[in-house]
């Protein structure tokens, strides 16, 4: 019994201890940048993690809008309401599918990417020697790419949204037959900007800060062996899924139903 | 021995630091004085590289005195920290240069995070510190495309880049071939006649160590066992210290890791119930 209690104490602990150390990296790398001079640092990392991460977000969400026209058409069709298909899309796009799914892809193209590589530079003493030369690792390394990361977030939600509902128009109105004007205008109807439009990016930036920061916490707490950096970046794009499609849930209760 | 006139840049005053439940360092003082070449030797896992991270701040003991010129390394915030790490290098045994910077690039990185030189000056300053150690024609180059000790010498070259008044060396020497074991023995020797640096070499190669030393530590088992000039440490009767020196196998410091008893263990076999 009393051992039990020990080792759920640990555990506690160890938790608590984990946040303590997430929490010292947000600080430091946060509130000391952005140093204008070192704004190159940051543009490096927009590239990196979003311009390479463009490709696969079109491709997916042009995907989902596609599908999304298909099922969406064969239920609408049965009531002949086939021509609320573009709001449908959009509304589902605009304010789940489109922030969820761009930041689970996020995370696993560039939130393992961003785990990996600091994980490495840790373990090949890269980080311990630039603390020598006198520069914080956490500045120059953690900081750009957490910077980056918010930046960058929203932005890959939207450009998912824009293609998926450019999918769906083309299935829903060029191959299906759905009218054209009323494809549209239901959707300018139906769309608003502050109550859909605004809580989705809202959500995009919630879930870049989360995914951004469990990878390079991840990669800056790693163990410094290539077991270490494994089962930083699988826990990486575990941790960071189920936090967006937890905290999803939690945003959607506090945005659009209270 | 130091005399007393010396200035004393580097002070650790005992000094304990356990790793998990192993203790590393027991009690442990040392002075080095400023603009001296000074070696802290001992056979491997001594925690010789510990103590160069104590030293640098790396890492915080748990209990006694860490003082680099001055400061009390342990107590200092970050940011302080990092600017006392800007008269400080430390050269790392596997180099650690960074791998997506070219060679060039990374013996300017101290001086561009550093300086506010102009590019062109910059490039004549890394071309000075890549000439010295022989890889002037590597500029170019990126670390993976380098051989170890090649590494090591580019890592060298960034360690004193900003010509630090000390510089922490860990295993200098190991895995180099004698030519260039010959140019960084020489290079040390010269950064310390001509700048004054404060050197301090962890190593366990006696020979070269102690060719260039102007004085030696010898830990073993957490404690100082040994100190000295290279001549007195030589002539010392405390049969660990001549054990080391000597490169015997048997004597007081124990070549096995703890281990139960070899006979047993092997006549133990495995449990197969």
């Amino acid at each position: 019994m009393l051992s039990h209690l020990r080792n759920l104490g640990l555990q506690v602990l160890d938790v608590l201890s984990i946040f303590g150390r997430a929490g010292h990296i947000w600080w430091h790398a946060l509130w000391r940048f952005p140093e204008w001079r070192n704004i190159d640092l940051v543009v490096y990392q927009i590239y990196k993690l979003g311009v390479l991460s463009v490709v696969i977000t079109i491709l997916s969400g042009f995907s989902i809008g596609a599908v999304l026209a298909l099922q969406g058409y064969n239920q609408l069709v049965k009531f002949g309401s086939e021509s609320a298909l573009g709001l449908g899309v959009a509304l589902v796009l605009l304010m789940e599918i489109g922030p969820v799914v761009a930041a689970l892809l996020f995370a696993g193209r560039a939130g393992s990417a961003v785990t990996a590589e600091i994980g490495l530079m840790k373990t090949t003493e890269q980080l311990s020697s630039m603390e020598m030369i006198g520069v914080d690792p956490l500045q120059r390394i953690v900081a750009p790419r957490l910077w980056a990361g918010f930046i960058v977030m929203p932005i890959l939600a939207i450009m998912f949204s824009v293609v998926g509902i450019w999918g769906a128009s083309l299935i829903g109105v060029n191959w299906l037959g759905v009218h054209e004007g009323a494809f549209w205008a239901s959707m300018q109807d139906g769309v608003d900007f502050e109550s859909h439009i605004l809580k989705g990016i809202v959500k995009s930036v919630v879930f870049g800060i989360v995914v951004i920061w469990i990878a390079v916490f991840q990669g800056y707490d790693t163990q410094p062996t290539s077991e270490g950096i494994a089962a930083a970046t699988t826990k990486t794009v575990v941790f960071s899924s189920v936090a967006v499609l937890v905290l999803d849930f939690f945003l959607t209760l506090v945005m659009f139903n209270l | 021995m130091s005399s007393a006139t010396d200035n004393i840049q580097i002070e650790i005053k005992d000094l304990t630091f356990n790793r998990g439940n192993r203790r590393i360092f027991d009690g442990v003082s040392l002075e080095i004085p400023q603009g001296k070449i000074v070696a802290i030797m001992g056979p491997s896992g001594t925690g010789k590289t510990t103590m160069l991270r104590l030293i640098g701040g790396q890492l915080r003991p748990d209990t006694g005195r860490v003082i680099v010129d001055g400061y009390s390394m342990p107590d200092l915030s970050r940011d302080e920290l990092f600017k006392v790490r800007e008269n400080m290098g430390m050269l790392f045994q596997s180099g650690a240069l960074f791998t997506d910077l070219s060679v060039f690039d990374n013996v300017a990185f101290p001086l561009r995070v550093h300086t506010r030189l102009p590019e062109d000056i910059i490039r004549d300053l890394v071309l000075v510190k890549l000439e010295a150690v022989g890889l002037r024609g590597a500029s170019q180059l990126f670390p993976n495309e380098l051989s170890g000790g090649m590494n090591r010498r580019v890592a060298l070259a960034r360690t004193i880049a900003l010509d630090p008044g000390i510089i922490l060396y860990d295993e200098p020497f190991t895995g180099l071939d004698p030519i260039a074991m010959g140019v960084i023995v020489q290079l040390i020797k010269t950064l310390n006649s001509v700048y004054g640096t404060t050197s301090i070499i962890v190593s366990h190669d006696i020979s070269e160590t102690a060719g260039i030393a102007d004085l030696i530590y010898v830990i073993s088992d957490g404690k100082i066992i040994g100190a000295g000039t290279p001549e007195e440490i030589f002539e010392q009767q405390s049969p660990r210290v001549q054990q080391f020196v000597k490169g015997l196998p048997d004597g007081p410091v124990p070549f096995h890791y703890p281990a139960a008893n070899y006979r047993e263990e092997l006549l133990a076999g495995v449990d197969l119930h």
